[in-house]
């Protein structure tokens, strides 16, 4: 961080420097990290492209809307998650409101696995990591793997005759990978912390990530349009027409 | 056989599960449910037009 010695504000510097020698302090401050990291951001992510509000054409189709679905179900499962770990297992296992969240987060998951996988499968005949898109691709399988371990952990911290039979089943198969001396399904503490900390927080990194690979590359066109597939600029620059809402 | 166990299992989830054998292939009526509703979500998808706005140009 530079700091100058007179005592004079300069907003458009983005930090206080010194009358004299005033350049020498501008190129410091310009190869400071966080100058570097605002200039990146800033031109990977201009606002009209984080938050655009036109998309090409040939986003209007109903494949396209199995991601957003997947999210909007992600945005359930995170609110009916905080409402049980608010109120606590006895009030999820013997009350009808309890029972009632405690369902809708089991299903909000079932509507989440279900989008995603339909989504999977549209992105994957659309080869969708065409068009420096490889990034967009991989965090998506990656927040799939991470997915499904939050919702094993999930069925294990039920605290049931279910989850019992589950934890006993699985851990044969995590020793067998050796990843059961660090990781032990048995031991509800670890898999009920896993589950409503660590993953729930990769879930939610990953899912953002891959949201801010789809801004910076833009949704994959389809097949027909090749010139499309290849173009540097987001999809949303090319715009067409908008699909309708 | 098989029509009566998915219609089973998607009236009665709260029983025991219904499982189906083909070979080594054994499944849930439960999971082989939702594996075709995705398909047949899927190909709706692709085969259901889009509803556009009138008078939008294309």
């Amino acid at each position: 961080m530079s700091i100058g010695t007179d005592t004079g504000t300069d907003a458009d510097a983005g930090a206080v420097t010194g009358g004299e020698g005033s350049d020498t302090d501008d190129a410091e401050v310009s190869r400071q990290w966080t100058a570097r990291l605002r200039r990146s951001a800033e031109s990977a992510f201009p606002p009209e492209r984080l938050l655009p509000d036109k998309q090409p054409a040939f986003m209007a189709s109903w494949i396209y809307i199995f991601g957003v679905l997947t999210l909007v179900s992600l945005f359930w499962v995170i609110v009916t998650g905080c409402v049980l770990a608010l109120k606590g297992p006895s009030w999820w296992h013997q009350s009808s409101s309890g029972l009632f969240v405690n369902s809708l987060h089991l299903w909000s998951v079932e509507a989440f696995f279900f989008f995603m996988v339909i989504h999977l499968w549209g992105k994957f005949f659309m080869a969708a990591w065409r068009g420096h898109r490889r990034l967009t691709w991989a965090t998506g399988v990656i927040s799939f793997v991470v997915s499904v371990a939050s919702a094993f952990t999930g069925y294990l911290s039920q605290q049931n005759f279910d989850s019992q039979w589950i934890s006993t089943q699985a851990k044969d198969g995590i020793n067998a990978t050796g990843a059961g001396a660090y990781w032990n399904v048995l031991n509800f503490g670890q898999m009920l912390m896993w589950h409503i900390v660590l993953l729930p927080i990769g879930v939610v990194i990953i899912a953002g990530l891959h949201i801010l690979m789809v801004r910076r590359r833009g949704i994959v066109p389809p097949f027909e349009e090749p010139a499309r597939a290849h173009a540097e600029v987001p999809a949303s620059a090319t715009v067409a027409a908008e699909p309708s809402e | 056989m098989l029509l009566g166990a998915l219609l089973a299992a998607l009236i009665n989830l709260n029983g025991s599960g219904h499982y189906l054998h083909w070979g080594f292939i054994q499944i849930s009526a439960a999971n082989l449910t939702v594996i075709l509703l995705m398909i047949v979500v899927f190909v709706l998808a692709l085969l259901l037009p889009f509803p556009r706005r009138k008078g939008r140009n294309e």
